[in-house]
């Protein structure tokens, strides 16, 4: 991995991105246990073992700054700041879910924190969060638009496009390709030209391809603060490549048994959690302060799906709801 | 006092009258800036406005309208132009499946202020990739509203109300209307969606237009009334919102209908038009509706052929006689 990890960040700042991951994790394993329990229907797309991408950036970012995922972004929504509550009644399908059960797993968004979707055709969200940054840049805002895609998404047109427009036009904008090995059950290997996906594909672009190990943490917070910051500095846009596994199957409909058992078996005991826990238990933070936040993050997600669980069903007549600005649906008088 | 402009002048004078009142509003795409647009439709504004709000873009459609997607997320009220209509297959996916579904899939949370012009229809010898009609394209897609105007007046009020309406608006410029010509009042213009025009009237028959079939509608009306035959023509000007209480209206007064579609026959405009007529007032129809329309065809480029091809004023005027006797 290309990118040095220097002393690392402060003990609050790690104990934050720790929290930010283990609120990731218990969102993503109680999403699919009351998927087990009939409750969550549909698909979902599950980040665990990605946590670290995920909170490394949103630790790393300015409350203003926007989000933009894919479906596999439950975490990227949570941690930039979306009620859990409302986010978990959203996968429910419940009428204070956050997009008020018209969005669902794949599309959640929360836009007064800054996650600014979830997008689920591959790519499309690229040249969209080009199109935030030129706004921020118009309209001198400062902000920063942080795009985070699978390594599936490199080798589909919108990524090319975007990138090249995005250095065009020298946006604030971070490309953060979350390569976690496959795309649904083909391994982007043996799709691909260039062996880093993304960070090969940079120098195309006039892009220093960034490689980081997207398990490490606090290799993602230090890569995400230098990014942003030089984009808030008019420096223009980056593009990582987080390399990272997830411990499930692409969707819940797969177990995953493509992957030949020992990968798997490494990349689980490289379980950014754990291995942040230990790390952090060596570098002064207290059992007891690790104690805290594990509690804390637990009394969290009870109060979570217990909202969720009694947060009311949809009534049909939102069906016809905000299509149109006037908040309603019609198409004629 | 009024003015004589061409349609393609209204498309620049109308972002013009737009970019002077609203400063978030900005016009990207490719070849709009330094070469005043392919159509020359947007010439001056460069000059006007500067290079910041008038903007070339690489030939890539997905990030065009990718960028005005995420720019009206993100406090602007942004103007795309896709060159020709026909380029919309290369960017369908964040027109149809992003931009269109955004407010709905987030409950409200996104709105989505900005407007996609494309220069749309034939007429001009370009073959089928470069002249297809595609406002059905965007018609059947809930999320998107559809404009395609007529007259320089039209594109004027039209294109306001379109950059001004808090919703996705997909903007049709006619090819084959950019040179005519038509009377502008001095001032500001702004129109509102969904109202369809009449723009003649008659006793005898309806006749349905959009676009560069108006003015052909138009002509034919003349042509049947030296035959004793009185039509109203109906510019719908607006496919969503649909202004269905004039369609309904003049069906009532008339009793007899044509439609006037440039589009291929399946799933046209007017075919989803005479299945509300049918629905709604089908005991006002003295005789069946009849939708003249271009053949299931890819569009030919020889003008011989193309003529033959997209209705054309001898095509209505026989149509409706032959109706009618
Ligand atoms: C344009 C498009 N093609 C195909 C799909 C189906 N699909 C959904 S996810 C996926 C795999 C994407 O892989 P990657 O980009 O690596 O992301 P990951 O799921 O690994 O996070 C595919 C093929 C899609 N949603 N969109
Ligand atoms: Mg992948």
């Amino acid at each position: 991995m290309n990118v040095a990890v220097g002393a690392g960040p402060d003990v609050d700042t790690r104990l934050r991105v720790y929290r930010m991951m283990l609120e990731a994790r218990r969102f993503e394993e109680f999403a699919h246990q009351l998927f087990l329990e009939g409750l969550v229907k549909g698909t979902s797309h599950l980040g665990i073992g990605q946590e670290a991408v995920a909170a490394g950036f949103a630790a790393a970012m300015r409350a203003d700054d926007l989000t933009f995922c894919t479906y596999r972004g439950h975490n990227h929504t949570l941690l930039r700041g979306a009620p859990p509550g409302r986010l978990m009644s959203e996968l429910l399908g419940r009428s204070e879910g956050v997009c008020g059960g018209k969005g669902g797993s794949m599309h959640l968004t929360w836009a007064p924190t800054g996650a600014m979707g979830s997008y689920a055709i591959v790519g499309a969200h690229l040249p969209i969060a080009v199109g935030s940054a030129w706004a921020a840049v118009e309209r001198g805002t400062g902000q920063v638009a942080v795009c985070f895609f699978g390594d599936g998404a490199t080798n589909i047109g919108a990524f090319h496009e975007a990138l090249n427009l995005a250095v065009v036009w020298d946006l604030p904008v971070v490309f953060v390709c979350e390569n976690n090995l496959y795309m649904e059950y083909t391994p982007i290997g043996s799709v691909t030209a260039v062996e880093r996906p993304a960070a090969d594909r940079a120098a195309a672009y006039g892009l220093e391809g960034l490689l980081v190990d997207g398990n490490d943490p606090d290799a993602m917070y230090e890569t995400a603060s230098d990014v942003i910051a030089r984009a808030r500095a008019g420096g223009g846009p980056s593009l990582v490549e987080a390399v990272t596994y997830r411990h499930g199957g692409h969707s819940r409909a797969d177990p995953g048994t493509y992957r030949p058992d020992e990968e798997v078996r490494q990349w689980l005991a490289r379980d950014p959690i754990p291995m942040y826990r230990a790390r952090l238990a060596g570098a002064g933070a207290s059992e007891e302060r690790l104690e805290e936040v594990d509690q804390s993050v637990e009394a969290w997600i009870e109060a979570a799906v217990e909202e969720a669980k009694a947060a009311p069903e949809p009534t049909v007549d939102s069906i016809a709801t905000e299509v149109w600005a006037d908040g309603g649906s019609r198409w004629r008088n | 006092m009024a003015e004589l402009i061409t349609y393609r002048e209204a498309v620049a004078r109308a972002l013009a009258q737009e970019m002077e009142r609203d400063d978030t509003v900005y016009l990207i795409g490719e070849d709009v800036a330094a070469a005043g647009g392919v159509f020359k439709t947007t010439p001056g504004l460069l000059e006007r406005f500067g290079e910041r709000r008038v903007r070339d873009t690489p030939i890539s459609e997905e990030a065009i309208i990718g960028a005005v997607m995420g720019a009206a997320m993100n406090g602007l009220r942004p103007v795309a132009e896709i060159m020709f209509s026909d380029f919309l297959a290369t960017c369908w996916d964040l027109v149809a499946n992003q931009i269109a579904k955004t407010r709905y899939m987030t409950d409200g949370q996104v709105a989505l202020p900005l407007v996609i012009r494309t220069a749309n229809g034939g007429g001009v010898r370009f073959g089928a990739q470069h002249s297809q009609s595609l406002e059905n394209w965007a018609m059947s897609v809930p999320g998107l509203k559809v404009v395609a105007p007529s007259t320089p007046r039209d594109v004027i009020a039209l294109m306001a109300a379109s950059v001004r309406d808090p919703d996705p608006v997909i903007f049709f410029e006619h090819k084959g209307l950019f040179a005519s010509r038509g009377e502008v009042p001095d001032g500001e213009l702004v129109g509102r969606l969904g109202e369809a025009s009449v723009v003649r009237s008659g006793s005898d028959a309806t006749i349905l237009a959009l676009a560069a079939m108006v003015p052909k509608a138009l002509q034919a009306a003349h042509e049947l009334s030296a035959r004793g035959i009185e039509a109203t023509v109906v510019d719908l000007r607006c496919l969503v919102p649909l202004d269905t209480r004039t369609i309904l209206s003049t069906v009532a007064e008339t009793g007899r209908v044509f439609t006037v579609e440039e589009n291929p026959r399946l799933c046209g405009w007017g075919a989803e038009v005479v299945s509300i007529i049918a629905e709604e007032a089908f005991y006002d129809l003295d005789s069946p509706v009849v939708r003249i329309t271009t053949d299931h065809i890819p569009l030919p480029a020889s003008d011989i052929l193309e003529d033959a091809t997209i209705p054309s004023v001898a095509r209505i005027v026989d149509t409706v006689i032959r109706s009618l006797d």
